[in-house]
């Protein structure tokens, strides 16, 4: 048994580095007075768990008795929260409402990097237990980051509104995992689909399985589980909504992608190529198209009325989840290879597009759609780069959101799944309304006020090209993406 | 044949020329404007003069359409090469560039108007550095979109086009600017996203063998998808005449009919005309309609030859409408740009008549209307853009008695009226005169029907000269200057153009002869494998 433990250790290098930077970082915080001391230890500790996790780019098993999968899929998002982090990291260095917080600014990071471990315990679990362990440390790192900013009002409610949501999808999920654990006799994903595979109580487990996914869908910001998003991405700091909107999203879908896929598909169907064999009893897909639907629809038209930047980006989000969803709900390699491709892509426009929303907020001291009029052709830089972003976001190309669209939809349409094909094109021209409300602000409209040109510093300009280049980059040329994303959906599925 | 200059080739220079203008404009201060004036005029050009090389070597009796072969000035080159894996086959995207007949009088055309826009746009004063950017990218847009043969790649250039195109008309345009724009942006973006399901659905049908490997791979090659043994058995678009066949032909009619626009999907048209800055109407109204007739012929009627036939009858009948109800609606107007534009409807109505009628007459008159609707109506337009720029107005019923005010004016305009109007001996007529005697051997009642239009035309045309040009000159109007240097450089070729092919149409006729033929026999010859029992 011990051999066992110490034989998967190996395996977990990265993870293990992470908890190191952690515990680092904290003694660091008490020793040095300038916490840019901590940024560099934090920094160092993901660039050398990204480093150790490239050695596992290969490998599928499990390891700590079926616990924890080290396979591509789980590779595919730990490489991808890890350059999230980075990113989000270096973003937080130029945001001002992180660095005014003087004495505490340390904590944040290596809450960052405990949120991280979260997320990589998230993408990675095959065992309910350990999942809602993984969703528990998640949260509440993210609970903490979203009211760091206590003194202020907005901050502490959304923090607090935060955790009232989650504790109550978090006892729901609960209540589902309790049941299939009475259904099947087990918490490891693998003995679950067989015993569901066997026949159980169909109506047990729809039930279960529906508790199951409002815990999916409060962390991916499915509706009719989004409520807090709104609020929480207002009231938090742009920093944090960042990471809610772009590596806590990821590690959700990573992990409904891999419950979808290793619980319902029928262990005893001939393997086929593409298309996987879901378990008649379980209405999977259709509560995946319906979730996907609403999501999709429900965000576009909330967003078109939004008047603050960052419930607007809040609402695009969870239109964004709807689209992803899409990509799940194919139920084939084509499908989830979609979702990965649109994840990068949107890892990069959408953390961009905030980036943008922070720096001008640190300037403006606001969020209002209306302080940005005329921002376009006062500072032309920012102005051109938020364009690009908005529009990858409403997915025309030459930009990396087209590439995301592209094959999503092309996923869709192999699977002749017209109709939702068309609902979601459909819902990008939505989409492209509220974006253009931002462009006209920003080029159309002469400001009512006088605002001050906004000056960015080389290092913040630097940093929005960071998130530009892929972003048309990417739309230009995407073979290494789709490369990368057809090599990584692969999960271990016992066989 | 040379077609290649300092190793790139002639439609490459063609298609990115205006993006090195347009990197030149952003590199220069915003104060040198007469810089950025000139440095957008010397792209467009450098455009026009490669296409007069184009124009003289261009070989006129290769046909194109359906084969690669006889396409000109090619350019081929793999772009994206995705490798296959178990589920998934490869992926295969190229930089294919070609033209043939079908696109050659476009690509001569968008070379012209470009810069007859560049000329107009002279008196810009706004932001001049990031309008004369933005034109000179819809010019790169507009100019891939006429040399992609690779259906992604013309996808690419046809969405480059809309954000140009928006703020355009939303921050250099007049009053209701911000609703026209974003009416065009979203009408346009509904219309290509359905391109894109289709484009998605033609993409995972057809699959060409590779040439070395003779490995299967999916390709957006836009004449390989013309040829119906590259569908694959049990593919969703497989076979002739099925329902999803003709579900995609309609997906793919109404992305380019938004663009022409056909009834119904007209309403936008209006609204950016009268909007959208004179320069951007000029290339909105001689270029950007031509797109949605180009995208029916290149791309719609040649994939899907037996969907084209099988909706033959609603083409014709749309292009009736289209003729009658924009000359009914331009007849009404009082404002010169709103007319312009139905009037714009009513003749692009004549492009879909002389389209559906599938005989050579038809398809030539067809394709000639194109250009000479795109110089007719630039003409036009710049027209209104000389006397708005000295009245501030263009309310029809404001003016009066011009002619003895502004003669050169006057005689530019008529021109351009009669030349509308399709009096003989002007390039209009003879296109017209083709696509009804192509129309009326196919469809004779609805091209009977439509020689309404021809009445109705002639009709608000001779009306409106009267309201302007005869009767009493009001006595604010005693002042007005004729028309400058400048304006005349920009008038003058395109009326030179207009009277030289009115009187000997051949230059463009010779272009398009062969693959107007070849257009017309592919489309119907597939209809008769499937009569045959194919």
């Amino acid at each position: 048994m011990l051999e066992q433990v110490y034989n998967s250790l190996q395996f977990i290098k990265p993870e293990l580095i992470l908890v190191g930077t952690l515990l680092v970082s904290i003694i660091v915080d008490l020793i040095f007075k300038n916490k840019k001391v901590v940024v560099a230890f934090v920094i160092l500790g993901l660039v050398l768990s990204f480093y150790y996790l490239t050695f596992l780019n290969s490998i599928n098993q499990l390891i700590f008795f079926n616990m924890y999968a080290i396979d591509p899929f789980a590779y595919f998002f730990k490489i991808f929260l890890l350059v999230a982090t980075i990113g989000i990291v270096l973003f937080s260095v130029l945001s001002k409402e992180i660095s005014d917080l003087k004495s505490r600014e340390g904590e944040f990071y290596y809450f960052l990097v405990a949120l991280t471990i979260g997320m990589f315990l998230m993408t990675s679990s095959t065992n309910l237990i350990m999942m809602y362990l993984a969703i528990e440390l998640t949260s509440l790192t993210s609970y903490m980051l979203a009211g760091f900013m206590k003194e202020e009002k907005s901050s502490s409610e959304a923090s607090l509104k935060y955790v009232l949501y989650g504790a109550f999808s978090s006892g729901m999920m609960l209540y589902g995992i309790s049941i299939i654990y009475g259904l099947t006799g087990s918490f490891d994903l693998l003995a679950i689909n067989m015993a569901i595979a066997d026949g159980v109580s169909s109506l047990a487990l729809l039930i279960s399985t529906v508790l199951m996914f409002v815990g999916f869908g409060y962390k991916i910001s499915a509706v009719p589980f989004h409520f807090w998003t709104p609020d929480v991405y207002e009231g938090s700091p742009i920093s944090v909504t960042t990471i809610l909107s772009v590596a806590s999203k990821a590690a959700g879908f990573s992990m409904l992608m891999r419950t979808a896929k290793i619980m319902f598909i029928d262990p005893y169907a001939a393997p086929t190529v593409n298309d996987w064999q879901i378990i008649d009893s379980v209405p999977i897909v259709e509560i995946l198209t319906i979730l996907s639907v609403l999501t999709m629809t429900l965000g576009n038209l909330v967003a078109i009325w939004q008047s603050n930047l960052k419930r607007l980006l809040a609402y695009s989000s969870i239109a964004h989840a709807g689209y992803l969803l899409l990509g799940v709900l194919t139920m084939n390699n084509e499908g989830y290879s979609a979702t990965l491709i649109y994840f990068v892509t949107y890892l990069f426009m959408n953390v961009g597009a905030f980036l943008i929303v922070m720096l001008v907020s640190n300037k403006l001291n606001s969020s209002d759609i209306d302080s940005y009029k005329g921002l376009g052709m006062k500072s032309p830089f920012i102005g051109v780069m938020f364009a690009l972003f908005l529009i990858s976001l409403t997915g025309l190309p030459p930009t990396a959101g087209f590439v995301g669209k592209l094959y999503i939809f092309a996923a869709l349409v192999n699977k002749k799944l017209i109709l939702l094909a068309v609902i979601g094109v459909l819902n990008s021209v939505v989409s492209l309304y509220y974006y253009v409300r931002i462009f006209r602000n920003m080029f159309l409209r002469e400001s009512d006020i006088e605002t001050p040109e906004i000056k960015l510093s080389l290092a913040e300009k630097l940093l929005i090209l960071v998130f530009a280049i892929p972003t048309i980059g990417l739309g230009l040329y995407f073979a290494p993406l789709v490369e990368f994303a057809h090599a990584s959906v692969e999960i271990f599925s016992g066989n | 044949m040379n077609n290649n200059f300092l190793n790139i080739g002639i439609l490459t220079w063609m298609t990115f020329i205006p993006v090195v203008g347009m990197i030149a404009v952003l590199l220069v201060p915003k104060e040198q404007k007469t810089t950025i004036r000139w440095i957008s005029l010397g792209a467009t050009i450098v455009q026009l003069i490669f296409s007069v090389i184009i124009y003289t070597n261009f070989d006129r009796s290769l046909a194109g359409v359906n084969n690669a072969a006889t396409m000109q000035f090619v350019e081929r080159y793999s772009w994206i090469d995705i490798k296959s894996v178990e589920w998934f086959g490869r992926i295969h995207i190229e930089y294919f560039l070609g033209i043939d007949g079908i696109s050659v009088p476009m690509v001569l055309l968008t070379a012209l108007i470009s810069f007859v826009a560049v000329l107009s746009s002279w008196s810009i004063e706004k932001s001049i550095k990031g309008y004369f950017a933005l034109l000179l990218l819809l010019d790169t847009g507009m100019m891939g979109v006429f040399v992609s043969l690779d259906f992604f790649l013309f996808y690419v250039f046809w969405e480059i086009m809309l954000l140009p195109m928006y703020f355009l008309i939303g921050i250099w345009g007049g009053p209701r600017r911000e609703y026209a724009a974003i009416k065009f942006f979203i009408y346009t973006l509904f219309g290509s996203v359905l391109m894109l399901l289709v484009l998605i659905a033609l993409y995972f049908s057809v699959s060409i063998p590779d040439a070395s490997t003779g490995e299967l791979v999916h390709t957006f090659d836009m004449i390989a998808m013309m040829n119906p043994a590259n569908y694959e058995a049990n593919s969703l678009l497989f076979g002739l005449n099925t329902s999803w066949r003709y579900i995609a032909y309609v997906g793919l009619f109404i992305g380019f009919a938004i663009k022409v626009p056909i009834f119904p999907f007209h309403t936008w048209l209006p609204d950016a005309h009268v909007e959208a800055p004179t320069a951007i109407s000029v290339i909105l109204a001689g270029v950007l309609l031509k797109m949605g007739t180009y995208g029916l012929m290149r791309v719609a009627m040649p994939i899907f030859p037996d969907a084209a036939i099988y909706y033959l009858y609603p083409l014709a009948f749309l292009g009736f409408i289209n003729i009658v109800y924009g000359a009914l609606c331009a007849m009404a107007q009082t404002d010169f740009k709103k007319l312009i534009a139905y009037s714009s409807v009513s003749h692009m109505g004549i492009v879909l008549l002389g389209m559906a009628a599938l005989n050579t007459q038809g398809m030539i008159g067809a394709m000639f209307q194109m250009f000479n609707h795109g110089t007719i109506t630039a003409m036009l337009f710049l027209i209104v853009g000389v006397i708005y720029d000295r009245t501030h107005t263009r309310g029809l019923n404001d003016f009066g008695g011009l002619m003895n005010q502004m003669p050169k004016y006057s005689a530019i305009m008529v021109i351009a009226f009669f030349a509308a109007l399709g009096l003989p001996g002007l390039s209009g007529f003879v296109s017209e005169v083709f696509s009804f005697l192509g129309a009326f051997q196919t469809f004779r009642w609805i091209t009977i029907a439509s020689t309404l239009g021809i009445v109705l035309t002639a009709g608000y045309m001779l009306w409106t000269l009267q309201r302007v040009f005869l009767g009493e000159l009001p006595e604010k109007w005693k002042s007005l200057t004729d028309i400058n240097n400048r304006e005349l450089i920009m008038l003058v070729p395109l009326a030179i153009i207009v009277i030289l092919l009115g009187v000997y149409p051949t230059p463009i006729l010779d272009l398009m002869n062969a693959s107007a033929n070849e257009l017309v026999d592919f489309i119907k010859g597939e209809n008769n494998l499937t009569i045959l029992g194919q």
